[in-house]
């Protein structure tokens, strides 16, 4: 009797709860996402045009997030710079990912020997935190959108790379994929039924954090003049050039980042239920 | 320290005067957990007494309220729970309304909690010293240096060789025995009148089984009230004098253990002893009989081999090391030999680390052996490449203990047992789907299941999907891992029934590997038993269990609880007393 | 027919291939090989990036060291690359490299004209004892919260874990703003330009340190909460002990495992993230020379940062691993 009860309450309690948090974060994803495709139709105002008789008005009805020191509406650049943000955190995510998929996998599945270099690679640029590897390649290959894109993804891909491999060796030694062997199943059949689909939900739930983290960083590399430069509405670019106005418009610097933040969380907490319900098995 | 006790050790036992005092009172014990408003029970109109020197024992499968009914008892039921008894008296004191505090002072001075398993019941990262001492300390008895002492004569109470050495030790430098030895020094510590005890053996190999039963035994003729928790009737039939049946969450039946034993009155009790596997339940049924859907028989086609007539497997000279993580080499499997009849059943058994695990896999070709071969229907077996061998596969399949991490989570009962359809041997997706659908009946299962998620399934279900998975390639050898061993006793005897069914139908060959002697005696034609890798002794059951030739059967089957409450335990006397250098696991 | 065994000789069963060396230095020699193979990895990364700068190398030093872009008499270059040792074959260039990092000479720096040791370690010392102050800050607040709000009541424990994941998630660049816009500009409580004294490193060390509390204590609550019902708290409890009790002396050691294991890595990474703070505080530390070597494309100054960097992750790990053996000693053998 209790035993029924339980299995009926139990899931339905779960489900709900899961659901504020997923909508929520799905919504303000969803928010973004039309931002960047369609900003004219969400920005009040063009987010070019200047205005020196309006520069540096604090927040207020007309204008959300205040106006920068040309007179341009804060909220519609933050707006129209949704596009480039979210482009270079996707593509960073999406380069990190792919090359962790390649390293994770050659780590976990290759022979002992090629295995074992690869293993130190990735130990190797593990060692180099995010920010200093793509301060290194910016350094190089000097600062652009691109270099942006590909040194946040070099970055991140060690980190994901240790996952992945993890995930694959945990699949590979699981008693499914012994059972399927017992079964007389062929090698690659294994792999492509049981390691890969397996190995490759969880990156679904990681690439969704790893964009909302690789905005983060490119940001951050703007926030030190080494990112997308200003008059770029690129949040990033945003930040650099709100910082001159710290002491006497803060908005200017506190808006932007404020919305890196909500984005970057609102990412988190959508990859974590993904993760979750991955994890329950019934996704 | 020992008053209480040696005041009231009485002569004998069951022929004291009847007015022992009551140590424990339990009138009307109700608790459910509320859970957004509603409330649930899950136990209903529980009462007992417990008296001095006495034990009463709760014997109930998973989910029958025994261990919430235990907890409630020392106030730790839990955030949510709602209690509500007429009352619960400890000695002259009230239990149902007591401040959290008041109830640190009664938890380990008057009442010892004995859990199982000490290797995740004592911290893992402190000496067993340090945790016996520190129940002293809560209770602040003593001073430093006569708390050491007291842990050192508490060790050496409860049987512990060189006791200082062993304080030293966590526990999985213990072994299993010591181990749980140092648990119950930690729960006796301050002497206290009553220890409850919740499945003290679970998980545990039955010589050290043995040993806590006799410990337990010795602690009840010294006078502490014990309250037994268990799942396993036969452990609690020897020790108890009352036993409470429980089944979702109410007392189905209670009496004293003789009557319950001997002459019970519910069918859920008469069930649940009918239910236990022995050499005396040989090929009868443990569970009352089932609705079985009739079942296509045709589609078991395996006529591949039928005219082979020898042993269908065969396994000679077997040995295996293991590399140890600190690089030293072990042999787990050393010079195994058997061979296994068509539709006949090779019972193996041993305890932990004895090696029957790996003898499976090597049967199953899932482990290369050091040395020694193994042959599948006369043919070339552990001698070929897996390449050579797929085609063979089809003829052994596997069951293991936990049919969950053998499923793969992404798929549900239909696919599982899709993809274990052997390639090309059916070719249209109808009859494939009619092959499946055999495949659940002759398990018994309802197709409702098919569009089920392994976790979505109750314990009994998984097994027999993995069953049906095991049969899909109509294999004439089924290798059996402890495919028992994870469930309710009752749901052990519908597996083992449905196992014995399946065998007469499809004259299948069974290696039947448990640690559980009342299982393989229960099923098994012949048997080996296994200790450190080597096979011990081999014969027939009759022979094994009836006429045990070698000093470890024997100790093994001394060791064995029965639901005889004449027979007790008996532990062999090099295990009573641990050499010192058996302390140490290996 | 039962047919038995004899019991055999103990010691066949127990196969006596005994290892040469002992467990527990096997282990440690183990350790240190892979260290090396780590540092070895960084230094030849370094090298790589020196060398992947594109165009002429010694065209660039001396635009570099004069900050025009311009082109140069060969003689000018002659006496660049006799400096660097840019003639040489590439193989010697990189042994020489290696070489020199044994040495502990990190290159010339291109800009300045100096050993890039010298300058970095006018510097490293600020960044050191901001990248301390944060580690210990972030330990204290972690564990004060998660040993407050884990495994409590529905309510609290979403709060606990909505704070962890909140603040993980948070930019520094952007708590740091916050923090002065608050605490420095508005209340006054600490200076808006950090120098190095002691109130100076408030802010700094809290914008690092929060992000970090946060990020630690997302496992360490996880491992904290599954402690909890493990069966040795429950006979703990049934010892007697206060829940306070509980929590801080046995569970508090399992769950502070896996953030023991992400320090090591949080060294770096506080470094690195030293780099925006001492940025936006005005600190000085390493950041300025970094971002100052970055813009001007002073290629031996970032590596020398990045080598130094691994350096003290690897050192940071080994330190690790010790006091993993310390707080879990079943570790010492396995």
């Amino acid at each position: 009797m209790t035993g029924v009860l339980e299995r009926t309450v139990a899931p339905v309690q779960r489900r709900r709860r899961v659901r504020v948090g997923f909508l929520a974060s799905a919504v303000t994803i969803g928010v973004f996402l039309a931002a960047a495709v369609t900003p004219h139709v969400l920005a009040p105002s063009d987010p070019f045009t200047m205005d020196f008789t309006r520069a540096l008005q604090s927040p207020s009805l007309a204008h959300w997030f205040g106006t920068d020191e040309s007179g341009r509406d804060l909220f519609s650049r933050v707006i129209y710079g949704a596009r480039e943000s979210l482009a270079i955190g996707v593509g960073a995510a999406g380069l990190g990912v792919l090359v962790a998929l390649v390293l994770g996998s050659i780590a976990a599945l290759a022979g002992r020997i090629l295995a074992g270099i690869v293993n130190r690679v990735i130990e190797v640029l593990f060692a180099f935190p995010t920010l200093l590897l793509a301060l290194l390649l910016v350094s190089i290959l000097g600062s652009s959108p691109l270099t942006l894109v590909i040194a946040v993804g070099l970055g991140s891909a060690p980190g994901y790379a240790r996952m992945v491999r993890g995930q694959i060796l945990s699949s590979k030694n699981s008693g499914y994929v012994e059972a399927a062997r017992a079964l007389g199943h062929a090698r690659f059949t294994i792999f492509r039924r049981h390691i890969l689909p397996n190995a490759l939900r969880p990156l679904i739930a990681i690439f969704t954090m790893g964009v909302g983290q690789s905005i983060v960083w490119a940001s951050g590399m703007a926030f030190i003049g080494l990112g997308v430069a200003p008059p770029s509405p690129e949040w990033g670019a945003l930040l650099d050039a709100g910082r001159a106005y710290i002491t006497q418009a803060s908005w200017l610097i506190v808006l932007p980042g404020f919305v890196i933040v909500v984005l970057a969380l609102a990412a988190t907490t959508l990859g974590k239920h993904i993760q979750s319900s991955l994890e329950k098995g019934d996704a | 320290m020992m008053t209480i006790l040696d005041s009231s050790v009485l002569p004998g036992i069951g022929q004291g005067p009847a007015a022992r005092p009551v140590r424990l009172s339990v009138n009307n014990l109700n608790v459910g957990f509320s859970h957004h408003g509603t409330v649930r029970p899950v136990v209903r109109n529980v009462s007992f007494n417990l008296e001095e020197g006495q034990c009463v024992a709760i014997v109930g499968e998973s989910g029958s309220g025994k261990s919430v009914t235990a907890r409630t008892l020392v106030g730790l039921t839990g955030q949510h729970a709602v209690v509500d008894a007429g009352g619960i008296r400890l000695g002259d004191d009230d239990l149902t309304a007591l401040s959290p505090k008041r109830w640190r002072s009664i938890r380990g001075r008057r009442i010892g909690f004995i859990l199982q398993d000490a290797l995740v019941s004592l911290d893992p990262l402190r000496p067993v010293g340090k945790e016996i001492e520190e129940a002293l300390t809560l209770h602040g008895w003593g001073d430093r240096a006569s708390r050491k002492r007291k842990v050192l004569d508490l060790l050496a109470s409860v049987g512990v060789p060189a006791p200082r050495n062993r304080a030293r030790q966590r526990p999985d430098e213990l072994s299993g025995g010591l181990r749980q030895r140092a648990l119950i020094a930690s729960a006796i510590a301050l002497d206290p009148e009553i220890v409850i005890a919740d499945e003290p053996t679970t998980a545990l190999d039955v010589t050290v089984q043995a040993q806590v039963l006799l410990l337990l035994e010795d602690m009840k003729r010294r006078g502490t009230s014990i309250l037994l928790i268990s799942h396993d009737l036969s452990v609690v039939a020897h020790l108890a004098d009352q036993i409470l049946v429980m089944s979702g969450g109410e007392v189905v039946e209670q009496g004293t253990a003789h009557s319950i034993l001997t002459d019970p009155q519910h069918p859920y009790t008469q069930g649940l002893i009918n239910a236990v596997p022995s050499r005396d339940t040989r090929g009868s049924r443990l569970a009352p009989a089932r609705e079985v859907a009739p079942v296509h028989t045709a589609a078991h086609a395996n006529d591949d081999h039928a005219g082979f007539d020898g042993p269908v497997l065969e396994a000679t000279g077997l040995v295996k090391h293991f590399t140890a993580p600190d690089g030293s080499r072990t042999a787990a499997v050393n010079d195994v030999s058997f061979s296994l009849g068509r539709g006949e059943t090779l019972g193996i058994v041993g305890e932990s680390g004895s090696g029957k695990s790996t003898t499976a896999r090597i049967a199953l070709a899932l482990e290369n052996a050091d040395a020694g071969t193994v042959r599948l229907l006369g043919q070339d077996w552990s001698a070929i490449p897996e390449t050579r061998r797929r085609r063979l596969r089809k003829q052994i399949s596997v069951v293991y203990q936990d049919p969950l991490s053998s499923f793969d989570p992404r798929w549900n009962t239909e696919r599982i047992l899709l993809d274990s359809l052997p390639a090309g041997a059916f070719a249209t997706a109808a009859q494939r789907r009619e092959r499946v659908l055999a495949l659940l009946a002759q398990v018994g299962l309802p197709d409702s299941v098919l569009h089920r998620f392994p976790l979505q399934l109750s314990g009994g279900q998984r097994q027999r999907v993995a069953i049906a998975r095991a049969l899909a390639p109509s294999p004439s050898i089924v290798v059996l891992d402890e495919a028992v061993s994870a469930l309710d006793v009752s749901i052990q005897a519908q597996i083992l029934d449905l196992l014995v069914d399946l065998q007469r139908q499809f004259g299948l060959s069974y290696l039947f590997i448990s640690h559980d002697l009342g299982v393989i005696s229960h099923m098994s034609d012949r048997v080996l038993v296994m200790k450190d890798g080597f096979v011990v002794e081999s014969g027939t059951a009759d022979q094994i269990f009836t006429a045990p030739a070698h000093p470890y059967t024997k100790e093994l089957l001394g060791a064995l609880p029965t639901l005889d409450e004449n027979h007790s335990v008996s532990v062999s006397p090099a295990a009573s007393v641990p050499p010192a250098t058996e302390g140490s696991a290996p | 027919m039962t047919r038995t065994l004899s019991s055999r000789p103990a010691d066949a069963a127990t196969a006596a291939r005994r290892p040469i060396l002992s467990p527990r230095v096997r282990r440690i020699v183990e350790k240190l090989v892979a260290a090396a193979v780590v540092l070895w990895g960084a230094a030849t990364a370094a090298f790589l990036a020196q060398i992947a700068l594109p165009g002429d190398r010694a065209t660039t030093i001396l635009n570099v060291r004069s900050g025009q872009t311009q082109l140069r008499t060969p003689e000018e270059l002659a006496s660049i690359n006799a400096e660097y040792g840019l003639q040489n074959p590439i193989l010697v260039q990189y042994l020489d490299y290696v070489g020199g990092l044994l040495r502990g000479d990190l290159g010339v720096s291109y800009q300045q004209h100096r050993p890039v040791w010298g300058i970095i370690s006018e510097q490293v010392g600020a960044t050191l004892t901001l990248t301390a102050v944060t580690l210990v800050l972030a330990w204290v607040l972690m564990i004060f919260w998660v040993t407050l709000t884990a495994g409590r009541g529905t309510k609290i424990r979403a709060l606990g874990s909505g704070v962890d994941t909140v603040t993980a998630g948070l930019p520094p660049y952007w708590l740091g703003i916050l923090l002065l816009l608050v605490f420095a500009l508005g209340l006054g409580w600490f200076p808006v330009i950090g120098g190095t004294g002691v109130d100076g490193i408030v802010l700094p060390a809290l914008t690092l340190a929060i992000p970090l509390a946060g990020f630690m204590g997302q496992a360490t609550r996880t491992e904290f909460e599954r402690s909890l019902t493990a069966p040795f708290i429950i006979t703990a409890r049934m010892r007697g002990m206060s829940d306070l009790n509980i929590r801080l002396r046995h569970v508090l050691r399992h769950a502070i495992l896996p953030a023991v294991t992400l320090s090591g890595w949080a060294i770096g990474a506080t470094i690195s993230g030293a780099v925006i703070v001492e940025s936006l505080f005005t600190r000085p530390g390493i950041g300025s020379v970094l971002i100052t070597a970055v813009d001007s494309q002073d290629l031996p100054v970032v590596t020398g940062v990045v080598v130094l960097v691994a350096a003290t992750y690897v050192v940071a790990n080994l330190l690790v691993d010790l006091a993993y053996t310390v707080i879990d000693p079943r570790m010492r053998n396995s």
